[in-house]
Order: C-alpha cells, then sequence, then structure tokens
C-alpha cells in the first residue's frame, strides 16, 4: 500500500506534517523545560526537546550534526544535567516557588524577542537562500580536516581544559566541613 | 488558509521563526527561574537555538553548505565544555551555600 501523494482533506505533504509534529515538540517540550515545577522533570522535557531536535537537523538536510546532537547532548550532557540535578536536591524537596520576581516582566521580554525575530525573518528577503540542500558527508569530513584543522584542534584543548577544570573546581576541599 | 503550512518544511523562514522561538524560551528560563541548574538548563536550550539557525542557513545557502555543519558541531563541543564547567560551579556553591537557589546567593551584597 502506497501513501497518498499529500494528506487528505488538510492537502500538505507528509514532510510537512512531519516538520510541524517535530516543531511542536520542540516548543512544548521547551515550554515546560521552562515552566515545570519538578526540576528532574525539566531535565527528562530537555531530553525530548534534544530529541525532536535532532529531528529537525535531519529535515534541514545535516545528519551528521543529527547524529552529534543524539550523542552529546542526549547522551552526554543531559546525563550530566541529571547527575548535578539529583547532587543539588534539597532534603525539603523542590523548591514551592518556582520563579522569580521579576518572572512576568521576563515573560514579555521573551514574547517581545520572540515577536521581533519572527517579524525580521518574515520580512527580510534572504538573497542567495535556494533550495534546501543535503550535507554530503564526506565532503563535510573533507572540509573540517582541510579548512577547519586549527578550530577543530583548538576544541580538542578547549574540552580537555574544561574537563579538567570542573574536576578542580568540583572536588571536594581536603579537610574540608564535608 | 492551510496554504501557509504548504512546503513548511523547505522554507528557511520555518527554521528561523522556529530558532527565534526557541530562543526567547530560553532567555525567558534564564530571566525568570531560581534554581541555577534550571537557568543553565535555558543556556542550553538558547545555543540550541542558535545552531538551529545556523544548520537552516546552511541548509539553504549554497556557499555555506558544509562550513555551517562544522561550525554546528564546533559550537555542540563548546556547549559540552560549559555545561561541563558550570554544572561543576553549580556544585561547588552548593556545597558552600546548601542551596541551588539563585536568588540566596547574596555574599556579594553583604
Amino acid at each position: 500500500m502506497t501513501l497518498p501523494e499529500t494528506i487528505p482533506l488538510l492537502g500538505f505533504g507528509w514532510d510537512d506534517l512531519l516538520f510541524m509534529i517535530l516543531a511542536g515538540i520542540m516548543i512544548g517540550s521547551a515550554l515546560l523545560v521552562v515552566t515545570m515545577k519538578d526540576i528532574i522533570r525539566c531535565g527528562l522535557a530537555m531530553i525530548v526537546c534534544f530529541a525532536a531536535l535532532a529531528g529537525l537537523y535531519v529535515f534541514a538536510g545535516a545528519p551528521l550534526v543529527a547524529a552529534a546532537q543524539v550523542l552529546v547532548y542526549i547522551g552526554a550532557i543531559s546525563v550530566l544535567v541529571l547527575f548535578a540535578i539529583m547532587l543539588t536536591q534539597t532534603k525539603a524537596g523542590p523548591a514551592s516557588l518556582v520563579f522569580q520576581t521579576q518572572a512576568f516582566p521576563a515573560a514579555i521580554a521573551a514574547a517581545v524577542l520572540a515577536l521581533l525575530i519572527a517579524v525580521t525573518v518574515a520580512s527580510t528577503d534572504w538573497p542567495e537562500a535556494g533550495a534546501r540542500i543535503w550535507t554530503d558527508t564526506t565532503k563535510l569530513a573533507q572540509t573540517l580536516f582541510a579548512d577547519f584543522t586549527l578550530p577543530f584542534e583548538v576544541v580538542s584543548v578547549l574540552l580537555l581544559a574544561a574537563v579538567v577544570g570542573a574536576v578542580y573546581i568540583a572536588k571536594r576541599e581536603p579537610g574540608g566541613s564535608d | 488558509m492551510l496554504s501557509v503550512l504548504d512546503n513548511i518544511s523547505l522554507s528557511l523562514d520555518a527554521y528561523l521563526v522556529l530558532a527565534g522561538l526557541l530562543f526567547a524560551i530560553g532567555s525567558f528560563g534564564f530571566l525568570a527561574r531560581r534554581n541555577a541548574i534550571s537557568m543553565l538548563m535555558s543556556i542550553e536550550l538558547m545555543l540550541n537555538a542558535v545552531n538551529l539557525s545556523i544548520i537552516a542557513f546552511g541548509a539553504f545557502t549554497i556557499s555555506l553548505r558544509e562550513s555551517a555543519s562544522v561550525i554546528a558541531l564546533i559550537v555542540i563541543a563548546a556547549a559540552a565544555a560549559e555545561a561541563t564547567v558550570g554544572l561543576a560551579i553549580v556544585i561547588a556553591i552548593y556545597r558552600n551555600r546548601k542551596t541551588p537557589l539563585v536568588d540566596e546567593y547574596d555574599a556579594m551584597r553583604q
């Protein structure tokens, strides 16, 4: 059985439906990340958000970045965040007050920011934008290791420095109070 | 009415509006949440929004095609480094102050 060319009744293609589902999941879970009370659930919603974003990267024709997103964000950063949450939970449970007193002005500012970006994007005519193109992973590897060798090496040194620095900052002082 | 949604996955504007929305949500979380780890999570959301816009520009501009992916990968690596150091700092402060709430970090105010 083959699917019809466009979705019955709605009239747009299956790609667009999948794109909208992924976008909805991403925005919805991002909203949950910033509004939910239990911070562990915020961390889990963040994983959902990153997964939907990886799907959007595939849609935008960058499968290698999508794979890196799954490996680094879902596999590493989310686990790190969840560990940090569990290490810093107070015994009284989640704080009853989730937001600062400035939450309402912050919401207005964020809404204005989103509106400004949307209006700017809609009113700009991107001169070089053409059809969607897929990134060839072989060419991507050649670009990464030929044109971008120095940034690549700098990033590896940065990661090493960050790991060593994080261990130094987070380790217990010998003879400390706890 | 639904004709706006036609071929939405093939338009640069859709990706950029989505990235702007995600960035705004992240900035709201950073400004409004009391928990330091929530603020770090909001920073991750904002970094992801920037990455999405980089990837979108790369997908629709021929001269940027491979460079955009490389830049996005470097941003992901830098975000990983930022998360590591940020969470280590939060844990170190928690060890001294016994709270993850940023509005109770008032040692510099006294």
